[in-house]
């Protein structure tokens, strides 16, 4: 709930002032307005439509859309996207009308290869394909490479020591500087794909000419212009899974992601006394950012017992070295503050009026049901159970996807000219990502492919198959649910309502029960909800989504 | 599996005819190879318009809907009156529009002219760039899949059997209905697949003239209530009934209790090709802002498209085929079909049962494809 004092990443931002509903606040140039709003003591700053109820940040990386608020009159703005700037007017009750943004120039480009995403496996892609001699345009949603893993200051923030917020900078850095002086990598920030498909070059006369165009395959409509490209590799990552409890939508809940964004991206604690809880190695380094960033921890929770499944599993870890120095490093640090990861529990409920004041933790059984139960007072908590991939762009240029995209050795997916890499196709971390993105470049580029690339992925590969058996997501979490347990935090559907539909109007398909609950139909369009439906009713969850982000009308007018 | 009647899609159609049937003491097995309403139903924003049809049969058809609709009342189906506006923007579609509303107000359909003043009070937000204006306060909505699970499951409490998952494998008309896993014996049988009943109906041998019309429509965010009505630019009735296979547009917005606003319409004749191209987005983005300019900051959420099931004369087809006894028709809706639901499950309901029909069914009859 505040920032980090006498922060050791020695930050000098600018000083911006913007308005609160009329009232002048203290800002950082650059910082999120959710990291401004959080660190002026606001932990909720909307309500919900229907039920009144008060939300602030949730997801922290744009998925959840529970930060909404509005930005100098412009209704509906993710909070934990915009960056401040000096002057800003954030209004917590939105106009009846929204303002459209300013424009942002747009030109419509023709490119032999497009990277989305400027994560680990984007910006290996970017640099195999221009290594081999493509022109590549490389387009990512935020002001800076590096996505999730290896998250970036603000500019603006002057920071002296950065490798204080980001254990990894110095390979971040260098990695971007080389992007950042490739004269044939043109890096597009704060740039959003809201919808991809196949050419269809008759469509648009006066568009390419058609002998270009024939070539042109693919259309990526972006919030700056058009781009036509023969290649695209889609490296657009995943959001963080969390799987509902009661309270589970009081703020001063976050996900891991986004407790780790505030505090690596933001230098903002999102709270003083905090648990971190869900399974995977994932909680490590959010435990050990939350510890180094002053907050005091009251427990790291593990809902599975992974002790038992490395121990079947000999060899594993041996391959994956950087994996296992890392997390001796994370568990060092937990170590010196007195803390240790607590096997078989869960924070299974919160507690609070307007925001968390306590948890109530669980110890589980193998199935995740619970044993017993304490109560903890924090004000606030992280949670995270995996990843959930960001599969809509792969989804609308036609590639064959399960729970994530398909791909062959060369990392091509089902349509020709489109790869994908990283956390898309499969959860294994920033290493593993690096190697598929760098297979994925060269291919794109037509280059003969890297063996040391291929091994690397082949050892990662198998390291994040025993990831995922080790860390599963047991049925046991539907036991935590009480009935008025919200399931789809945007429109506010209730656990008994889904079971509920799904009985008395015995609803066999996933369409159907989203259009009988809402549940799914809101902001997030399911992003958050859709996992959980799905475990909760047996039907499919469901990924398709032609409008990949929300695009103002105006602007879809005159795109 | 035994019942009296086998009905094939379980849409809007199949719903309300099953739900028609039961209530008459039938016994009725309801048979889709996917969900309730996960065809066209689910690609459909729910009208009951009665201003969009010019005096005819239709209009009969939609009128006698429309009483029903009020009248069934099966639980929460968002039916809401929000009442049509027609939008005229030159002086020749002004002109046209005052003639269809006294042709409706002759016919008994309340159509009323608006003044300019009048438009801007009914909403605010609307274009002042408007040549002409009517009003129709019993264009109403409801929500689609909502309406159609509430039917089944009033047909089921009244002993219908719902069979989902079920594709239809073989059709012997007035004897049985064969799935992969089972056959459904019935004495009648009616396809209601909506865009496919035309493959459904090659499975008995039959050749029904139904094409898939292409739709899409825009979602924004949900906002406060800044469209009141159903708006639509008078243009839209062009559109509908226009033979035209390209991509025709026409500005329809509304807003829906749940809080997003609708953006429609886009009609185009391109199989079963079922992927969002931008282009038309893009068209029905203008279209949208062409009627409320202040909506262009409002985000767009989602779009979804579905298909129409296309009659070439327009019109529903509704009854029994003249050269196949016992198998019957209720597709062709094209847009309309969630409006004509009830009427068309009564008249296949009072067909089927030798009771007195509320509205003519000769123009509706499959015998007119000869």
């Amino acid at each position: 709930m505040t920032r980090i004092p006498e922060d050791p990443a020695g930050v000098f931002p600018d000083p911006a002032t913007i308005t609160v509903d009329g009232q002048s606040r203290p800002a950082r140039a650059g910082e999120s307005v959710a990291a401004a709003l959080i660190a002026d003591g606001r932990a909720a700053w909307r309500e919900t439509r229907t039920g009144g109820k008060p939300r602030g940040v949730f997801c922290g990386i744009g998925a959840c859309f529970d930060c909404l608020v509005t930005v100098n009159g412009e209704t509906d703005v993710r909070a934990c996207l915009r960056q401040v700037c000096d002057g800003d007017e954030i209004t917590t009750t939105a106009p009846e009308v929204s303002a459209r943004p300013p424009r942002v120039p747009a030109a419509d480009v023709s490119v032999p290869i497009v990277v989305v995403g400027a994560g680990p496996a984007g910006l290996h892609a970017a640099l195999a394909a221009a290594g081999a001699g493509a022109r590549v345009l490389l387009l990512d949603s935020n002001p800076r490479g590096g996505g999730q893993y290896h998250r970036q200051l603000p500019e603006s923030f002057r920071a002296s020591r950065p490798e204080k917020a980001h254990p990894g900078q110095a390979e971040a850095a260098a990695l971007l500087a080389r992007i950042a002086g490739h004269e044939l990598i043109e890096h597009r920030p704060n740039t959003t794909v809201w919808a991809a498909e196949a050419a269809e070059p008759a469509l648009r006369p006066g568009g390419s000419n058609p002998a270009e165009a024939g070539e042109a395959g693919h259309v990526l409509h972006t919030t700056t212009g058009t781009v036509r490209a023969e290649r695209v590799v889609l490296a657009t990552g995943a959001y963080d899974r969390a799987v509902p409890f009661p309270g589970w939508d009081l703020p001063g809940v976050y996900t891991a992601g986004a407790a780790q964004a505030l505090v690596k991206g933001q230098r903002v604690r999102p709270g003083s006394r905090m648990l971190v809880g869900g399974t995977g190695p994932f909680l490590l380094p959010v435990a050990s950012g939350l510890l180094a960033a002053g907050v005091k921890l009251e427990g790291v929770l593990e809902a599975n017992r992974p002790a038992g499944g490395w121990l079947r599993r000999p060899g594993i870890l041996a391959s994956a070295p950087s994996k296992l120095l890392e997390a001796a490093k994370y568990n060092l640090t937990l170590a010196r503050h007195g803390l240790r990861v607590a096997n078989g529990q869960a924070i299974v409920a919160v507690h609070g009026s307007r925001r968390v004041e306590a948890a109530t933790v669980a110890r589980l059984r193998p199935d995740w049901t619970i044993e017993s139960t304490r109560t903890v007072e924090v004000d606030a908590v992280a949670i995270g159970y995996g990843f959930t991939p960001q599969l809509e762009l792969a989804i609308a240029l036609g590639c064959s996807a399960g729970a994530f995209v398909d791909v062959d050795s060369q990392q091509l997916t089902s349509v020709p000219g489109v790869y994908a890499a990283g956390e898309l196709t499969g959860i294994g971390g920033a290493v593993l990502s690096a190697a598929e993105g760098r297979i994925a470049g060269l291919a794109a580029a037509g280059a003969v492919p890297d063996q040391r690339a291929a091994r690397t992925r082949g050892r990662y590969a198998r390291f994040a198959t025993a990831l995922a058996e080790i860390y599963p997501v047991r049925d046991g979490w539907q036991s935590w649910l009480d009935e008025t347990t919200l399931v789809c935090r945007c429109e506010e559907v209730s656990y008994q309502t889904i079971r509920d539909t799904v009985t008395e109007h015995a609803v066999t398909g996933t369409k159907t029960l989203k259009l009988c609950t809402r549940a799914g139909l809101g902001w997030c369009q399911g992003r958050v909800c859709g996992r959980n439906v799905a475990d909760l009713t047996g039907l499919p969850a469901a990924d398709h989504r032609p409008v990949a982000s929300p695009i103002c009308l105006g602007d879809l007018a005159g795109a | 599996m035994h019942s009296d009647v086998a009905i094939i899609g379980a849409g809007i159609i199949g719903a309300a005819t099953a739900y028609e049937l039961a209530r008459a003491g039938v016994s009725v097995t309801v048979i889709d190879r996917g969900a309730l309403a996960g065809g066209t139903t689910s690609g459909g924003e729910g009208n009951l318009l009665v201003s969009d049809k010019p005096p005819g049969a239709e209009l009969d058809l939609a009128r006698d809907s429309l009483r029903r609709w009020r009248e069934l009342d099966p639980g929460d189906i968002e039916l809401e009156p929000k009442g049509g506006i027609l939008v005229a923007r030159s002086p020749e579609a002004a002109k046209a529009l005052a003639e269809l509303t006294a042709t409706h107000r002759e016919a008994g359909v309340d159509g009323r002219d608006l003044s300019l003043s009048e438009l801007a009070e009914r909403e605010p937000h609307l274009t002042r760039d408007v040549a002409g204006a009517a009003y129709y306060p019993e264009d109403s909505q409801v929500q689609p899949v909502l309406a159609t699970a509430a039917l089944l499951t009033a047909a089921r409490r009244l002993g219908a059997t719902l069979l989902t998952g079920a594709a239809v494998t073989g059709i012997e008309p007035g004897r049985a209905v064969r799935t992969a896993s089972t056959t459904v014996h019935a004495g009648q049988i009616v396809i209601a697949a909506g865009p496919w009943s035309g493959e459904v109906a090659k499975l008995a041998g039959a050749d029904l003239p139904i094409q898939p019309r292409r739709g899409m429509v825009l979602v924004t965010g949900a906002v406060p209530k800044l469209v009141h009505h159903k708006v639509y630019d008078a243009s839209y009735l062009a559109a509908v009934a226009s033979d035209d296979a390209g991509l025709q547009a026409s500005a329809v917005v509304e807003g829906t209790p749940a809080g997003p606003i609708l953006i429609g319409s886009t009609r185009e004749r391109i199989g079963f090709d079922a992927r969002i191209r931008v282009e038309a987005l893009r068209v029905l983005a203008q279209g949208a802002l062409g009627l409320f300019p202040s909506l262009a900051g409002v985000k767009i959420l989602r779009a979804y498209g579905g298909f129409r099931p296309y009659a070439p004369d327009h019109l529903p087809v509704i009854g029994e085929d003249p050269h196949r006894p016992g198998l019957w028709y209720a597709t062709g809706h094209e847009g309309a079909g969630i409006g004509l639901a009830p009427a068309t499950g009564a008249l296949l309901a009072a067909l089927m049962t030798g009771g007195v029909p509320s509205v003519d069914p000769v123009p509706f009859s499959p015998a007119r494809f000869g």
